[in-house]
């Protein structure tokens, strides 16, 4: 068979005359650079459109009272907190619902992680949400729930975490977390990171230290010797940072605007 | 373009005109449905934008001829589901917590709710049946009550706490620690005295010895026969019903560093409402050792 055989007589010799489009999307598709260029824009556009609006709109952006940066102690035991992997199990996020109202309390605000960096929202629920946990449970609680989950709640499948409790964690990082937290915009002041070893310690030794700067410094911020045993450990740190959670905002003062 | 399109011949389809080594490409059209499905996507999008918030503005989105806010929604969500336990939780209110346990409406009402905030409030320390946990989580299930079993006192203790510092009306005592204020052999024999009451196995003699160091040191709280003191949280050393456990070396590090159990307050900011905090007052109540 060939193809003069098959071919149809009357196939024009011209190619049909074609639209302005259809002639540069042509070069477009024939020059691989362009391509990206115009592909790479079409899809800035689209991230733009769901992001920009972030950074300005009321309702991502609202103050809210009562919001302060961590405490040293609470800083620290938020980064036990996510390099243990808590967020895997637990959610910092308590949504618009009837049902989570009800078991969690106040929906969460945006400005309520407005100091998180990164956030702790979490994306999957396998222990119960913790952004009002704080207290919501006595230390000891916490203490015991920490050595072994089942000890309290016999159907639980949280792991047990026992080596917070005998691990010892210092002061000597957190001020540099705290510049590093102050480069992504939290306004942590020079006095703040001058105290900060002096708060760490204050923070979990109430009775040896200068809790009353330290309240001046971080509002409402709970100073107790946690864990009852002597020295900070990672177990005090990461319960001052539960303790606090979602403690901040007072909901029988502030009424969020509906519309937003 | 053609204007007139070529047929395929055996498929009567038209071509797109496109020629490989003679063979052409078909340009099938595309089913209806997906078609009619596609532009139905088409008119619902733009149905949305009208009337729910849209597109951002400059200092706010388009707000939608709807009005919808997920904020709003769930402020009427919750406010639909008070109005419906509305006439309900205002009798639980009115009415005197004993006289709630005599009237079947109430007392049903009142135990299906108390156990829904039970579950989600009260479990995870004295667990999802009341039985507790050793190491300072009470049982609910017994009649062994530290700061007492009636359902008023069960109330007071709910609403505001024990030893909770924020609650001011919080129920509030201290045991010492006696490390601090009797000798090693004191606290020994102490142990053997406390073991005693409640006719464990002891050393009869460390324990007679022991006797005048508790009247002196422990009564005034637990009483001289040790049956315990419900207005200062003191419990019964004579039932057999250990807190924190009842072997006697937990026995003497309960003397030598005391304990110091912390409920929270459920009244404080708002945590539970009072018609809830009255509802899981009769629900523990009624869990069987109430008194």
């Amino acid at each position: 068979m060939s193809d003069k055989e098959h071919a149809p007589a009357n196939e024009p010799k011209q190619p049909p005359r074609q639209s302005w489009l259809s002639r540069n999307h042509r070069y477009i598709e024939t020059n691989a650079f362009l391509l990206l260029v115009f592909a790479f824009v079409a899809v800035s556009i689209g991230g733009a459109v769901q992001i920009v609006p972030l950074f300005y709109l009321d309702n991502t952006i609202e103050k809210v009272e009562g919001m302060r940066p961590y405490s040293p102690l609470e800083l620290t035991g938020r980064d036990i907190y996510v390099r243990e992997g808590c967020y895997t199990c637990h959610s910092q996020m308590i949504r618009t619902m009837l049902d989570e109202q009800e078991r969690y309390g106040h929906y969460s605000l945006a400005a309520e992680s407005m100091y998180d960096h990164p956030f702790q929202w979490g994306s999957k629920r396998t222990g119960p949400d913790l952004a009002r946990v704080g207290g919501r449970y006595s230390d000891a609680w916490h203490v015991a729930h920490f050595h072994n989950p089942r000890d309290l709640v016999p159907e639980s499948v949280m792991p047990a975490y026992p080596w917070l409790a005998q691990t010892q964690v210092d002061s000597d990082q957190v001020q540099a977390t705290m510049r590093a937290n102050g480069r992504a915009g939290v306004p942590y002041t020079d006095e703040m990171i001058d105290a900060a070893k002096a708060d760490f310690r204050a923070q979990a030794d109430p009775d040896n230290g200068d809790v009353e700067g330290l309240l001046e410094r971080y509002p409402k911020a709970v100073a107790r010797n946690f864990d009852t045993q002597p020295g900070v450990t990672e177990l005090d740190a990461v319960i001052a940072y539960l303790q606090m959670l979602g403690t901040l905002v007072d909901f029988s003062t502030y009424t969020p605007e509906a519309s937003r | 373009m053609a204007t007139k399109r070529e047929l395929d011949e055996a498929t009567q389809t038209e071509t797109t005109g496109h020629v490989w080594d003679g063979i052409k490409e078909l340009d099938t059209p595309m089913p209806r449905w997906w078609l009619w499905a596609f532009y139905a996507t088409i008119v619902w999008g733009v149905v949305f934008v009208i009337l729910y918030p849209a597109w951002p503005l400059v200092n706010g989105a388009t707000p939608g001829l709807l009005g919808y806010s997920s904020r709003a929604q769930v402020a009427s969500e919750v406010a639909r589901a008070r109005d419906a336990n509305a006439a309900l939780d205002q009798r639980i209110l009115d009415t005197d917590l004993a006289a709630v346990e005599q009237d079947p409406e109430l007392l049903q009402f009142a135990v299906a709710g108390g156990g829904a905030v039970f579950r989600n409030n009260c479990g995870q320390c004295h667990g999802a049946g009341g039985q507790g946990a050793i190491g300072g989580f009470p049982n609910l299930l017994d009649d062994d009550w530290l700061w007492g079993g009636t359902v008023e006192a069960i109330h007071q203790t709910v609403q505001h706490g024990i030893r909770y510092d924020a609650d001011p009306d919080t129920r509030f005592s201290q045991m010492p620690a006696f490390g601090d204020i009797l000798t090693p052999e004191e606290i020994d024999g102490l142990t053997q005295y406390v073991l005693s009451l409640s006719g464990t196995e002891h050393d009869a003699g460390m324990a007679a010895a022991a006797q005048q160091t508790f009247l002196d040191n422990c009564a005034s709280c637990h009483g001289e026969d040790g049956a315990g003191m419900q207005d200062q949280g003191a419990p019964s050393l004579v039932d057999g019903i250990w807190l924190y456990g009842g072997d006697p070396a937990t026995i003497r590090e309960t003397i030598t560093t005391a304990r110091y159990g912390i409920m929270p307050s459920f009244s404080l900011g708002n945590r539970l409402r009072p018609e809830d905090i009255r509802k899981v007052a009769v629900y523990v109540h009624n869990l069987g050792g109430g008194q």
